[in-house]
């Protein structure tokens, strides 16, 4: 995998040594919406990093400021050590993209869109090698029309990768689409990331980041509010668990939790709740459970639900922001 | 891979290619659409005996006496029956017998009923037995190229070419940009200029199919004369499609959907359609507005083209329509280079 990564970036030619993507101070408004608010951050080669965070959060306004669609208003953007004002048909050389809605001509066949898209290249994949490599070998003839979401988003993967990039951005690849297509294409961008390439993908689904990334930035209202590895992340929180319980009748009494008695309890770092549903931050987890059972029970309340999980980074943009990624 | 598969202007172009083949709705509109439109109006202004017009008349008498000339066929009727007649269009013109002479019933705004009335009041005095002062004769002409479908094959030419060039062009950028398809070009390292090219290459290609089979059909059936040199007129398809193309261009290059770019197309069409002289000479619009009429491409499309067609002029004497066509060539495409949007 190293080796492979050693390869990819020895080929990059010019600014061989400097980083894959470079963002210093970007700003970016829509009116009076700031949607991009001074923004840093670097992406090494060979890495896939995320841009994780809730609908409107500033990620497609970022990744398309990098991909050279979008104007900054303020800022610098290096990709591959080259910027977009005196480099742009270079760089379109050298990135690969996929969008987030394209609809590509419903009459033309696969083969078809990828051997155009292939012209636009003065190197890159042969469109079988292409076809291979998104597994759209049984559809090769078949018309973009007659696809189903997972394939044609598998195509707009092809062509991206068609110019066999050094920098791939993959605007929120799998939104959309059914938990069998997603894990299909979870396969796709790890077979990628194995191969060395460096990729930059933004999504809403903690998982899909967890999964994926390398590096994961957790944006908000245009600025990260996080950045690192996902157990650094979850190790930032301070603990590695989380416990979740309801107490049945919730709804008519209201506040009978007593939140003071539960933090105290050792290894529970914090609590909160959100609709009914308790979550505590524990870092000792085998022994703050049983000090947890004997806190609720010596209040007289009955458990409806309890569980625990090892903190996601959806536990962390939670103890962040104090909101979900789902909230809109 | 060969050279062709590795041209990105030759793949833009072939992708426009097959994505027109493909849509049976368009190959019936530029193909098949302009052929039955000429055979419906061939039929309808075909070459017939000189009309015979319908008129009636009070009394038997009258009514023999209209019937003696060639132009006419007269029924009788009292003066009641005949206005009806005349209200639903049955009979052009009603003769009435009164004491000292004749009245003429007819509607003169009609130039049928104003014919009718010539007839019918030379019938009747010839009849009571008038001789003609002057001697007369007739020379029938049923040349080629003085009819009706003559005049109008041009016209459907100039107005064919128009809605080609507009629509094939409108259609597809305004789709490629709702579809977010047109981020995604720009988005590759596709030179613009290729994807524009594309158009209009993939046009004079069908232009080409298109032209050959609308005049191939007009001179086979109809007998359409060609009187100019024929490569000027495939200059003048080419000049005309290419003007039209740039307008098509203009009208697409900021609308978001659909139904903005059929707006702002009709807006753009209508007008021509109407004062451009396809169906009818525009010269029979009020002098005021002629400047305005003369301007537009369609009218210069279809003047350049008759010129050519009808009248065998060359280039050298279609200076006028050329020169406008031209600048709608120039102009449009200088703008929506400017203001296009790519996304």
């Amino acid at each position: 995998m190293t080796d492979s990564r050693t390869t990819a970036t020895q080929s990059a030619g010019s600014g061989a040594d400097s980083p894959s993507l470079l963002l210093r101070g970007l700003r970016k408004a829509f009116g009076d919406v700031i949607a991009v608010d001074g923004l840093d951050l670097e992406v090494a080669r060979g890495e896939c990093f995320g841009l994780l965070g809730p609908n409107g959060a500033g990620k497609t306004t970022t990744i398309e400021i990098c991909e050279g669609l979008t104007a900054p208003d303020a800022g610098t953007v290096e990709l591959l050590g080259l910027d977009w004002a005196t480099a742009a048909a270079a760089l379109r050389q050298r990135i690969g993209i996929q969008l987030q809605e394209t609809q590509f001509p419903d009459k033309l066949t696969v083969e078809e869109t990828l051997r155009l898209f292939r012209s636009f290249y003065r190197r890159g994949l042969s469109v079988d090698e292409s076809i291979k490599t998104a597994q759209l070998e049984e559809k090769r003839g078949a018309r973009v029309g007659t696809l189903s979401g997972g394939q044609k988003q598998r195509l707009a993967m092809a062509c991206a990768l068609v110019g066999d990039p050094e920098l791939l951005f993959l605007d929120e690849p799998t939104t959309g689409l059914d938990p069998q297509a997603r894990r299909h294409l979870w396969d796709l961008v790890e077979r990628l990331k194995q191969a060395g390439r460096t990729i930059i993908l933004t999504t809403h689904y903690m998982e899909e980041a967890e999964r994926l990334c390398d590096r994961v930035a957790i944006m908000d209202h245009g600025r990260t509010i996080a950045l690192g590895t996902t157990p650094q992340l979850v190790a930032s929180i301070g603990a590695e668990h989380v416990v979740e319980f309801a107490v049945a009748g919730h709804e008519a009494g209201g506040a009978q939790v007593n939140a003071a008695l539960l933090t105290a309890i050792p290894g529970v770092q914090s609590h909160r709740v959100d609709a009914g549903l308790h979550q505590l931050s524990v870092c000792e987890l085998h022994t703050a459970v049983p000090l947890i059972f004997a806190a609720l029970d010596g209040q007289g309340l009955h458990l409806s639900e309890f569980r625990t999980h090892s903190a996601t980074l959806e536990d962390v943009f939670v103890s962040l922001t104090g909101r979900t990624l789902r909230d809109e | 891979m060969s050279r062709f598969d590795t041209s990105s202007l030759f793949q833009l172009t072939s992708m426009r290619f097959r994505l027109f083949l493909r849509e049976p709705e368009a190959i019936f509109w530029t193909f098949i659409f302009p052929i039955l439109l000429a055979m419906g109006l061939g039929i309808a202004f075909r070459n017939r005996p000189a009309d015979v017009l319908q008129v009636g008349a009070t009394t038997a008498q009258l009514t023999q006496a209209l019937d003696a000339d060639k132009g006419l066929t007269a029924a009788t009727m009292d003066e009641a029956e005949g206005t009806r007649e005349l209200a639903t269009g049955k009979i052009l013109l009603l003769a009435i017998q009164r004491a000292d002479g004749v009245a003429y019933k007819f509607d003169d705004t009609n130039p049928d009923a104003r014919l009718a009335r010539l007839l019918a009041d030379r019938a009747i005095q010839t009849a009571a037995g008038r001789q003609e002062p002057v001697r007369a004769e007739n020379q029938l002409v049923h040349e080629a190229g003085a009819r009706y479908i003559d005049f109008v094959v041009p016209g459907l030419l100039g107005m064919n070419l128009m809605g080609a060039a507009m629509w094939s062009l409108c259609f597809s950028i305004v789709e490629a940009r709702q579809k977010k398809l047109l981020k995604r070009m720009v988005a590759s390292p596709m030179p613009r200029w290729q994807y524009l090219s594309s158009f209009l290459l993939s046009r004079l290609i069908l232009l080409v199919i298109e032209v050959a089979a609308f005049l191939g059909f007009a001179r086979l059936v109809f007998g359409v004369p060609f009187r100019g040199p024929l490569w000027q007129l495939g200059l003048l398809c080419v000049l005309t499609s290419l003007a039209f193309s740039a307008l098509g261009l203009l009208v697409s290059s900021r609308a978001k959907t659909m139904e903005a770019a059929s707006g702002l197309m009709n807006l753009v069409m209508l007008p021509m359609w109407i004062l451009s002289g396809v169906f009818f000479s525009a010269s029979r619009f009020p002098v005021a507005i002629q400047p305005l009429v003369r301007a537009l491409p369609l009218t210069a499309a279809i003047d350049a083209l008759r010129g050519n067609m009808l009248q065998g002029m060359n280039l050298g004497q279609l200076a006028m329509p050329v020169a406008i066509l031209a600048v709608w060539l120039v102009a449009p495409f200088a703008v929506s280079l400017r203001i296009f949007r790519w996304r």
